[in-house]
């Protein structure tokens, strides 16, 4: 196995080799990570990363807050799709405590979680067509993020940080509002989709532009830790919601996209193809969608009824610890992976009994494949080393924490 | 309209006033955006709340060409001095908006690793509250940046206090 | 085969019959300790097994229990075989005034960068690893913030006063 040194074939090249900071700010890196390349020419060599440009200590700060008001931190690790990270929080706490939640409220769950990944996969596939220069895409595609906001706004009141739902279920039922808005999204989003969809599948100049950048191998993209769409468009078809089905997942029939290069076009085309299976499990969940509770009776952690509240003397002391985080977990440790808009996000939990987590560990995906970037560059040109990046989607939030 | 006097085909008014309607209208802004608030920055340039009715249609990435500096996101400890040596690049007059709770004051991350506010290191004009903002805050936030702009005398960036306040961060 | 705990455990044990010295199931997944001697061989025996394939480290990091004498700072790794979809852990634990283990990066290129977190946030030195610097705080910073002794808010900041936030400048945890 071959330790990798990042300057290591600096002996077949003529001439000076120069060397680029594709520095901290920069306007298509999206997001905040330096990279130092040594560059022969245009084409690169070897690259060096920083990264920690927006460490805001996630782990430690979860050290220190309790459970339920660890949710706004997780909403800001991929925050292009908050929603998926606040459900699996949820549910690594509801593993600890071993609770079950009722269909209905795993149904809603599952509706939130696929539109946060449509809105996640609609920023990286826009912001890719922007790098090669096609600024269109964007401008339609963020109107269609809009609606998918008024939706998320609908459920829990915020845009993009959501801290949606609460442990043990949602926080309140879907309004009659929400059954409109949905209804609408679900019949006039794939026509607009596919609009855009038309403009870069088979367009000529895109095709040229991002068939053949930044490859890697299905087996080396395993060594390097990758999960999630970059995986995916290796060749390689793991899914967490198909492998650990969480959240009634199984009940759902929706197929995996797979590439084969895993060159930039098919990274494309594998987030192109995930949006309309999200479509369809949307779909799927939102007409069998259950009747029932949304939420499970776990008084420690739930809010009671504000009636309750008012009137009960019981609801009252239950209200009163949870909002002052005052309730004692059970001692335990617990792992627990959901699929997020990268890749399996894991959530590694360590309780001692008291009322704030003793560890808690992200396993984040973009800082574990971040790592392969310098690989995946070398030798190719600087443009290519951009759209490369942009492909990836790398946040910054989960890069760091 | 500033005040002045009016005829057919002509206005007169102060040169200050002039330059100000002028700068106010067409400000090219940096967009520095890290984090969550950088996502609703993309979403306030978007079609549904477009910044660009307001005279920002070019985003200048360089800071030698942007008028107004916009902090977007947490600005972690690490990322000080580059926002420091990027807001000394600017060339006067310039604006500094800081624009999420993270920009202002640190915001929920009250650790070790994130800069308390970014006027901890660069003097800033408006601070827009918000985890993250809605786009219409944000606008209102740049409109009170062009009435900043409309109003500012000529003479204000030789001024001493002005360079009091510069010492202050011991930049120029 | 369909692994479970019982089959994983029983062919670590026969491969290092005495390095495996606790093993638990908390929520249903399989938890070995092992010494930091003994760490690398285990991960090539159950990456190269062919009943076990283990294809996938899925996470590495660090742990730190001041009570332990002896055993303070803890390395975890979770491990997935994706064949068989079997996850289980494996702990080592070493003592803090010799935080020093060998790195997994031969086995898994994967934790380089895992590795050089647990070293920025516990000071655990792993040895052979190609470039043990720190990644996510600044370069000169002389402490390893997450050890349970330091405190989350910088001590130096001025305009936020830690008699309105219930710490009057006690480390530890606010609620005990």
């Amino acid at each position: 196995m071959q330790v990798q040194s990042y300057f290591s074939s600096l002996d077949n090249f003529d001439g000076e080799l120069a060397t680029l900071n594709l520095g901290p700010t920069h306007p298509a890196t999206h997001g905040i990570f330096q990279n130092v390349l040594k560059m022969d020419g245009e084409r690169i060599v070897s690259a060096e990363q920083t990264i920690g440009y927006i460490h805001r200590a996630f782990e430690k700060l979860a050290e220190r807050r309790p459970y339920n008001q660890i949710t706004p931190i997780t909403d800001r690790l991929n925050y292009c799709s908050s929603p998926i990270n606040n459900m699996g929080w949820h549910m690594t706490v509801e593993k600890l405590i071993e609770v079950e939640l009722p269909k209905r409220a795993q149904y809603m769950r599952v509706i939130i979680m696929e539109l946060s990944r449509i809105a996640d996969h609609l920023i990286c596939n826009t912001v890719i067509g922007v790098d090669t220069g096609a600024l269109t895409g964007f401008t339609y595609m963020f109107q269609e993020r809009e609606r998918i906001y008024d939706l998320f706004e609908e459920v829990c009141g915020t845009r993009l940080t959501t801290n949606i739902g609460r442990i043990g279920g949602m926080e309140r039922d879907f309004s009659p509002r929400f059954h409109t808005l949905l209804k609408d999204f679900l019949k006039t989003f794939p026509k607009r989709y596919e609009e855009f969809n038309r403009l870069l599948e088979r367009n000529r100049i895109f095709m040229d532009r991002t068939i053949g950048t930044g490859p890697i191998e299905g087996n080396r993209a395993l060594e390097w830790g990758f999960t999630g769409p970059n995986l995916r468009a290796a060749g390689i078809d793991y899914d967490v919601r198909v492998m650990e089905p969480y959240s009634s997942y199984e009940d759902f029939d929706f197929i995996i996209p797979v590439g084969e290069n895993g060159d930039t076009y098919d990274r494309f085309m594998v987030r192109q193809e995930e949006v309309r299976q999200s479509l369809r499990i949307i779909q799927q969940a939102y007409d069998n969608l259950p009747q029932g509770p949304y939420h499970a009776e776990v008084p420690d952690y739930y809010l009671p009824d504000k009636d309750d509240v008012y009137t009960k003397m019981e609801a009252l002391i239950y209200h009163f610890k949870v909002v002052m985080g005052e309730v004692p977990a059970p001692k335990g440790e617990v792992y627990h992976a959901v699929e997020g808009g990268n890749g399996e996000l894991g959530f590694y939990l360590v309780s001692d009994g008291g009322r704030q987590p003793y560890r808690l560990h992200f396993r984040r995906p973009c800082f574990i494949f971040y790592q392969a970037y310098p690989e995946m560059i070398k030798g190719s040109m600087l443009s290519d080393a951009i759209l490369t990046m942009s492909s990836m989607n790398v946040i910054a939030g989960e890069l760091d924490a | 309209m500033p005040d002045g006097y009016g005829g057919e085909g002509f206005f007169a008014t102060s040169l200050s006033k002039a330059i100000g309607l002028a700068r106010a209208n067409s400000i090219w802004p940096l967009p520095f955006a890290t984090s969550c608030c950088g996502i609703e920055f993309m979403a306030t340039m978007g079609t549904n709340y477009d910044l660009a009715r307001f005279g920002m249609e070019r985003l200048s990435f360089s800071p030698r060409q942007a008028d107004l500096l916009m902090v977007m996101g947490t600005i972690a400890k690490k990322m000080g001095p580059v926002l420091k040596q990027v807001y000394t690049q600017m060339a006067e007059p310039k604006w500094v908006i800081a624009v999420g709770a993270c920009a202002s004051s640190g915001g929920i991350f009250d650790t070790y690793s994130v800069l308390q506010g970014i006027d901890k290191v660069i003097p800033v004009d408006v601070y827009v509250p918000g985890c993250p903002p809605r786009p219409e805050q944000i606008i209102d936030g740049v409109m009170k940046i062009q009435e900043l702009v409309k109003n500012e005398p000529l003479r204000r960036r030789f001024s001493p206090e002005y360079q009091h306040l510069l010492d202050k961060y011991q930049i120029g | 085969m369909k692994l479970n705990n019982d089959i994983v455990f029983a062919a670590i044990k026969r491969q290092f019959p005495d390095a495996v010295l606790d093993h638990s199931e908390p929520h249903g997944m399989l938890t070995l300790e092992t010494t930091r001697e003994q760490i690398i061989p285990m991960l090539v025996f159950v990456k190269n097994d062919p009943e076990l394939q283990v294809n996938f480290l899925t996470s590495l990091c660090g742990i730190h229990y001041p009570q332990n004498t002896d055993k303070e700072l803890g390395i975890v790794y979770h491990l997935h075989s994706f064949l068989h979809n079997f996850r289980f852990r494996i702990k080592v634990f070493f003592p803090i005034n010799d935080p020093v283990i060998p790195t997994a990066t031969t086995v898994w290129p994967t934790a380089n960068w895992m590795e050089r977190e647990t070293y920025d946030f516990y000071g655990v030195l792993f040895t052979g690893h190609p470039n043990l610097k720190r990644i996510l705080n600044v370069e000169d910073l002389d402490v390893f913030p997450m050890r349970k002794e330091y405190r989350l808010e910088d001590g130096t900041r001025t305009d936020k006063d830690d008699r309105f936030f219930g710490r009057d400048g006690h480390v530890g945890r606010e609620f005990d």
